[in-house]
């Protein structure tokens, strides 16, 4: 690590925790908002994801090393973390801070936009089903039964089979596609009883269309189980895609994700135990901070929940 | 207001039957078979009855808000608003009939408000539909409709959310929602069942008040006779998915024809005679999946006969507006001799 790399990693730190300052700040004038901040997690969960955003989209400052370059394959492999290492390196004597930073993007990447599609997908159907009930109802329901029954890992083993090496939208789409099943159940449920409620048929009364009844009426009453399974589901999507890149079927190598780091560092768990544990981590990190996210997201959007 | 018989019906209801289907082949629940009546501008119809005689499902068949399935509304059925069949029209042209032309008030303002968008947002809602109106200009708007109903503070009241306000400030913003289009019918389903009695008495002032600000009719749906009374012109009663007696609400409480509708004058307590125990009607009214043959109410009438096999049609009770689903009318003497 040079002092520029500690120095950008120092801006990064200062700007997140700036980042969460702030927004507590702003949120501390809006009532509504205010309750997201109720519990001291939800500062340190959107602290730890700012950070690790900035992180990736600084990759190139705050990495020490190109993340696919073998340093010294002879005496730098499996170095264990030192000033000029701080996180070591692998068995292939690459960077591993600097595979993280860079992996960070992949990852976040991934599990943010394959969670977007997978929960926008999940509440379209879900919703769709629940409120219109019988054959489409039946249909989407068999359908998603199906999804549930075969195994997603096949699927997508079978996807990369047919077409090698998946691009990254297309990896994107191929993982958001088969993880939208759960989410859907959870908001037909949710749809099911909602749509007879008084206030959905005063709505009708009103004059609303169905598009307007659903998205405006509906849905947002149901927005708390949505939110929680999209931050959920963000997590479980970095999970797929680091076993699919343990697998050797994710993102191409060289190019890092934080699943591939922990493939190509567990056959050295015992030697050099860094090589999985901090990648590890981070993934662990990115999970636990969402689930403090989502628990004042659910809070602040439900009005119900007294001022206290 | 009295109604001259020259002014043409604003909203004309003929033969309509809503039927519901019944899981496990139960059969089906004829809740509303063969209403017929009609709302004149201005005027205030009261539709009483008991529990299960079908007041709400007609109330909720005017606008086509029956849930289908299991209910539907049988081919034949009429529901003519200012001369359009409403069962008949496709979905946009209803949907601009609905809270822009006739609007609705629901029983439960509990839970008939959106707990999660503020009043404000709710009121301004038709209007946005409606009218078109710019977010600043509903808003503007609902301001305005929360004053109109009586809420001390509408500029702060506009952002509250339902759960902040009481029982009956939220009825009032259920009816600040309804009017705020300017309706000319507004449905009422048992606007004060939820409400204790003083706020009861304001909020059907405020209907009264409201009414004739913006002279719109009023189909006042009650199980309450003295609401109809008290605010209604007109009274239909209905009695196991039928109307059973209709008359001007003066007539109807100083002559009522026919035994359902004495019962249920009797069985209102009354402050200026004295009486130990309080009439009830016997029996309870009979599932919608199984209406007895002949006249409906046969089983619980005091009076009645063979002839009640039959079942008659309303018959003029002799008296303008006066009509009635009973053989007493042409055979009154019947009404002295008690089972």
């Amino acid at each position: 690590m040079k002092l520029g790399n500690w120095l950008a990693l120092f801006v990064a730190l200062v700007l997140a925790a700036e980042i969460a300052r702030l927004l507590r700040q702003r949120a501390a004038q809006h009532g509504r908002w205010r309750r997201l901040f109720r519990h001291r997690t939800t500062s340190w969960g959107i602290g730890i994801l700012a950070f690790l955003v900035i992180i990736a989209l600084a990759a190139p400052l705050v990495a020490p090393f190109p993340p696919g370059d073998q340093l010294g394959i002879v005496d730098l492999k499996n170095h264990p973390p030192s000033w000029t290492f701080i996180l070591g390196t692998d068995v292939l004597s690459r960077d591993v801070w600097s595979r993280i930073a860079w992996g960070a993007r992949v990852s976040l990447g991934i599990g943010a936009l394959g969670a977007l599609v997978a929960v926008s997908l999940g509440t379209l159907v879900g919703a769709s089903a629940g409120y219109y009930r019988r054959w489409v109802d039946a249909l989407l329901m068999r359908g998603v039964d199906v999804g549930l029954a075969l195994p997603r890992i096949f699927i997508l083993l079978m996807m990369v089979a047919l077409w090698d090496r998946l691009p990254f939208a297309a990896l994107v789409l191929a993982i958001g596609l088969t993880s939208w099943f759960g989410t859907s159940r959870l908001v037909r449920a949710e749809v099911l009883s909602l749509r007879e409620r008084d206030f959905v048929v005063a709505a009708r009364a009103l004059g609303a269309e169905t598009g307007r009844v659903i998205f405006r009426h509906v849905l947002p009453n149901a927005a708390t189980p949505i939110i929680v399974s999209a931050a959920l589901g963000v997590g479980n999507v970095l999970l797929l895609e680091a076993s699919l890149s343990f697998l050797g079927i994710g993102v191409a190598p060289p190019d890092p994700s934080w699943g591939s780091i922990i493939a190509d560092g567990a056959s050295t768990i015992y030697t050099a135990p860094w090589t999985i544990l901090f990648p590890g981590l981070a993934i662990s990190l990115v999970v636990m901070s969402l689930n403090a996210v989502a628990d004042g997201l659910r809070q602040a959007l439900d009005p119900r929940e007294e001022m206290a | 207001m009295t109604t001259p018989a020259t002014t043409p019906a604003l909203l004309r209801v003929r033969d309509l039957k809503t039927y519901f289907v019944t899981e496990h082949g139960k059969g089906t629940a004829r809740a509303v078979d063969d209403v017929s009546f009609d709302l004149y501008p201005g005027e205030t119809l009261g539709i009483v009855g008991e529990s299960g005689c079908g007041k709400t499902v007609t109330s909720l068949s005017i606008l086509r808000l029956v849930p289908e399935p299991p209910g539907h509304i049988l081919p034949g059925s009429v529901i003519e608003f200012e001369g359009r069949n409403l069962l008949a029209l496709p979905a946009p042209e209803l949907r601009a009939v609905r809270g822009n032309q006739i609007a609705m008030i629901f029983q439960e303002p509990m839970t008939s408000l959106n707990p999660v968008f503020t009043v404000g947002d709710q009121i301004a809602e038709s209007a946005i539909i409606h009218q078109h109106l710019t977010r600043r200009a509903a808003r503007a708007r609902a301001i305005e409709m929360l004053r109109l109903v009586g809420i001390p503070d509408p500029e702060e009241r506009v952002d509250h959310y339902p759960h902040q306000l009481s029982g009956g400030m939220r009825q009032r913003v259920m009816i600040a929602m309804a009017l705020v289009c300017h309706p000319k019918v507004l449905i009422a389903d048992e606007p004060t069942t939820a409400l204790d009695v003083t706020i009861q008495a304001q909020i059907l002032e405020l209907l009264d008040r409201l009414q004739q600000e913006l002279g719109m009719a009023v189909l006042l749906i009650t199980h309450d006779l003295g609401v109809v009374a008290g605010h209604a012109d007109r009274v239909v009663v209905m009695y196991a998915g039928r109307v059973v007696e209709t008359a001007p609400t003066q007539r109807l409480f100083d002559q009522p024809t026919h035994p359902y509708t004495e019962g249920l004058l009797a069985s209102v307590p009354r402050i200026d005679t004295p009486r130990a125990r309080l009439h009830a009607i016997p029996g309870q009214v009979p599932a919608a999946t199984a209406w007895p043959s002949g006249c409906r109410f046969r089983p619980r009438c005091p009076y009645a006969w063979e002839k009640c096999l039959e079942e008659p049609d309303l018959l003029e009770a002799g008296s303008p507006g006066h009509t009635t689903r009973c053989w007493l009318v042409t055979e009154p003497e019947r009404r002295q001799v008690k089972r």
